[in-house]
Formats: structure tokens, C-alpha cells, sequence
């Protein structure tokens, strides 16, 4: 069973590693998307401080939607993902494999850039480590949350918009507890609260999201 | 223990949104038989492939692999059952190789690569082994499907179509692989539109809706 999770990890990396552009593609979107802020709102040190948190936040959850509509639908449309739902190991492992994947490509490298940016706004070592932390807490929710309604939208004509507004508001506690921690730092409080809860959210969401991603997949492939 | 049969289909029904393709439907089939199932267009051919597989569900009915129902034995029925649909379900960025090692550690099993090298060898790809999968032609990415197939070590072959795209070479290929599976204990359900010549396989034919007759002018 491990055997098969691993192969399904290595499996995408390979694919990912073939593809390098679209792997750059979500990495630019994010640098871009934080970029701007600071240029459409002007250049005050305390207002970028205050509004950093939110828009690394926010611009994470943007980047993970705009590699989320690919997760399956490469694989639906050359018949690879049938081929995987026929392996004797359960879907569900499938479904947790594609899922880790997705963060280890998508999620792992804004851990990276995330601290370039943070100076980028003027953020403290110690409130950069909390954005990091939270990051490392809050993407693999992301990808799991994600990856469910990935696989709810196999298939349909206008997915990838259909996805947005289905995973956008799910995708809120994790903003507000991870966007929150980072907050709480920088108001001089502690960010355990934010980041417990925000831990707390991600292993709920390691129960449950793989178990709807394989029903969603059955679903959508018949 | 080649009476009892493998592969048995009680009652099945199959419906495509409002309209029902099939319903009724019994068969039953046994090692070192070949089941060709024939019918036009939208006919429900392909559906109940995908019902065979376990990839789609009845709407009545069951479908049993050794006297249970396949969504019982699910690992068991994967492990000895291999599919190939109208899409090839190989990925265009590695190469053929890969794509063969790969599917089969995902279904658990280990094909070595000089294995995997003969069986690309037999259906005619030695000089195509290191090139990825997006610069063969349709024909050549069909060839590596079977080539999985001929590895994969089933003892049930659902094939969907499995001609499309070959050439005379590859047909007769083809036809020489079935035989060799049939007649070696091996079961198959396929459809196919093309002529096949299958001297000395046991074939069961089975009709999906009405019988198609030439048009006359």
C-alpha cells in the first residue's frame, strides 16, 4: 500500500519534472500576484507590514487554483487516471497520493519564495518564520481540499471557474487562522492559537478530503 | 475446472442519461474463450465494457468473476484483469519504456526493463524505446498499449476497440497475440469493427442491438 502511495508521488514529480513549465508558471503567478500590491497601493512601510500577511496568504490560494484544474484532467484525458483506478490498490490512496504530490510540486516551492517576499514588505526575521510556518501548516491544505474539488469537476466545460467557486470558501479557515497567526505576531502576540487551529483544520482535512476525492472520481469517470 | 465459467453476467441493464441501451443481458464465459462483442454505433458497446471493468456501474443487474461480484473481490479482479479503452492511457512525456515500468509498478507489479524492451521489440517499436511518447503517431502510441498489455500477465483482456489505428502488420500482430492468450488459458472481450481472422480460437459472438445488414442502393 505504501508501495503504491510512493509510486504515485514519484510518478508526478517525474511528469512535473518533464514539465517545468508548467511548474514555473504557478511559481511566477505567485511572485506576480504579491508584486503588485505594493505598487498599486503605494509605498508606506507600516500599511505593506500591516497588509502582507493577507496578500501572501491570498496569493498562495490563487497559485494552488490555477495548477488545481490540471491535477486530474491531464491524466482523464489520456486515459492514464482509468488505467489508475484499475490498479488493485484503493482509489483513496490515489486520491491522497495525487494530492501530496500536488504539494510537494506546487506547495512546497512558496515556502521557498515566501520569505524573499516577506522582506519584500518589510517583515521581520521572527514574523517571516511565523509566515513560513504557517505556510507549511496551511498549503498541504490546499492541495487536499483542492484535489476534492478537482475531481468534482472531471470532465465539466468551464471547470476550472466552477472550481474556483467551489474550493475559494473552503479555503477560508485556512486563510484567516494562517493569515491570522502571522497577524497576532506582528501585533506582538503570540501565533500558537492561529497556528493550532490551523493544524487542526489540516489534520481534518488529511481525514477526510481523500475519501471524497476517490468518490468524487468514481463519479466523475463514469 | 475450465467448466466452471470465469467471467458470468446475470440481468445487466445499462443506461446513458433518459435513454436504456441494453437490459437483460446474460452471458457467461470461460477460460480459453474469446468474446466478440458486435453492434453498430451507440449501441452500448463500449458502456458495457466499461461495466465489465468496474469502472462504470449497472443499472441492474451484476457482472461475477469466479461465482462472485466484482465489487466484492475488487483487488483480486484488478489484479487479473487488464482494459484498454479508446485512450491509450499512456503519458506523452516519458517514453515508451517508462510508460511500461510505470504502469506497472502502479498496478504492484515488476516488469524489468529488459522484459519490457522485448515485449516493445515484439510489436515493432526498437526504434522508438528512447524517444517520449508525444512525437509517435497514433498507430505507434496503440502498439505500446498492447505491449503493457502483453506484460501485464491478466488472465481477462477487455479491449476496447483495439485495432484502431494499426496497420495490416499490426492487425496480424495482434490477431497472433489473441490467439496466443486464447489458446493458452487465457480469456478476452473485445469489439471491434474490423475483419479479424481467428482460425482456431474459441469465439463467442454477442450481439449488442439489432443485427447491422449491408444497405443496398
Amino acid at each position: 500500500m505504501l508501495r503504491f502511495l510512493i509510486t504515485v508521488i514519484r510518478r508526478d514529480l517525474l511528469l512535473a519534472a518533464r514539465r517545468k513549465g508548467d511548474w514555473l508558471t504557478s511559481q511566477f503567478f505567485f511572485v506576480m500576484v504579491v508584486s503588485m500590491f505594493p505598487l498599486g497601493i503605494g509605498p508606506e512601510p507600516e500599511m505593506l507590514r500591516r497588509i502582507a500577511p493577507g496578500v501572501v496568504w491570498v496569493a498562495a490560494l490563487l497559485a494552488s487554483l490555477l495548477s488545481l484544474s490540471r491535477l486530474f484532467a491531464d491524466d482523464h484525458r489520456d486515459g492514464s487516471l482509468e488505467q489508475m483506478l484499475l490498479s488493485p490498490e484503493p482509489p483513496v490512496l490515489l486520491a491522497l497520493g495525487k494530492a501530496l504530490a500536488h504539494w510537494l510540486i506546487y506547495g512546497v516551492p512558496l515556502l521557498v519564495i515566501a520569505p524573499v517576499l516577506g522582506l519584500q514588505f518589510g517583515l521581520q526575521a521572527d514574523v517571516i518564520g511565523v509566515l513560513m510556518l504557517s505556510l507549511l501548516i496551511g498549503t498541504p491544505v490546499l492541495s487536499l481540499l483542492g484535489s476534492v474539488g478537482a475531481a468534482l469537476t472531471l470532465g465539466l466545460r468551464g471547470g476550472g471557474v466552477l472550481l474556483t467557486l467551489l474550493i475559494l470558501p473552503l479555503y477560508v479557515p485556512a486563510l484567516i487562522f494562517g493569515a491570522g497567526a502571522v497577524d497576532a505576531t506582528l501585533a506582538g502576540l503570540g501565533p500558537e492559537a492561529n497556528l493550532s487551529l490551523l493544524a487542526a483544520f489540516a489534520m481534518l482535512t488529511l481525514m477526510v478530503a481523500p475519501w471524497v476525492t476517490a468518490a468524487a472520481l468514481r463519479i466523475s469517470i463514469e | 475446472m475450465s467448466e466452471i465459467s470465469h467471467l458470468a453476467v446475470r440481468e445487466l441493464a445499462c443506461a446513458r442519461g433518459e435513454r436504456t441501451l441494453f437490459s437483460g443481458m446474460n452471458f457467461q464465459l470461460r477460460l480459453g474463450q474469446l468474446l466478440l462483442v458486435q453492434g453498430g454505433n451507440g449501441r452500448g458497446k463500449t458502456s458495457l465494457l466499461r461495466l465489465l471493468c468496474g469502472l462504470a456501474q449497472p443499472l441492474e443487474g451484476e457482472v461475477h468473476w469466479r461465482g462472485q461480484e466484482i465489487g466484492g473481490v475488487r483487488e483480486e479482479y484488478h489484479r487479473e484483469m487488464a482494459y484498454i479503452g479508446h485512450v491509450n492511457g499512456i503519458k506523452d512525456d516519458l517514453t515508451p519504456l517508462e510508460n511500461l515500468r510505470l504502469s506497472a509498478a502502479l498496478a504492484g507489479r515488476h516488469l524489468d526493463e529488459r522484459t519490457a524492451e522485448q515485449s516493445l521489440i515484439r510489436l515493432g517499436l526498437e526504434r522508438c524505446l528512447d524517444l517520449p511518447a508525444r512525437v509517435l503517431s497514433f498507430g505507434q502510441r496503440r502498439r505500446v498499449t498492447l505491449a503493457g498489455l502483453m506484460t501485464a500477465g491478466a488472465v481477462l483482456w477487455i479491449l476496447d476497440e483495439p485495432l484502431t489505428g494499426l496497420d495490416v502488420h499490426g492487425v496480424a500482430l495482434m490477431e497472433g497475440l489473441l490467439r496466443d492468450h486464447v489458446t493458452g488459458g487465457g480469456m478476452v472481450v473485445m469489439t471491434t469493427h474490423q475483419p479479424l481472422s481467428l482460425e482456431g480460437v474459441a469465439t463467442v459472438p454477442l450481439q449488442v442491438g439489432p443485427v447491422l445488414q449491408p444497405q443496398e442502393d
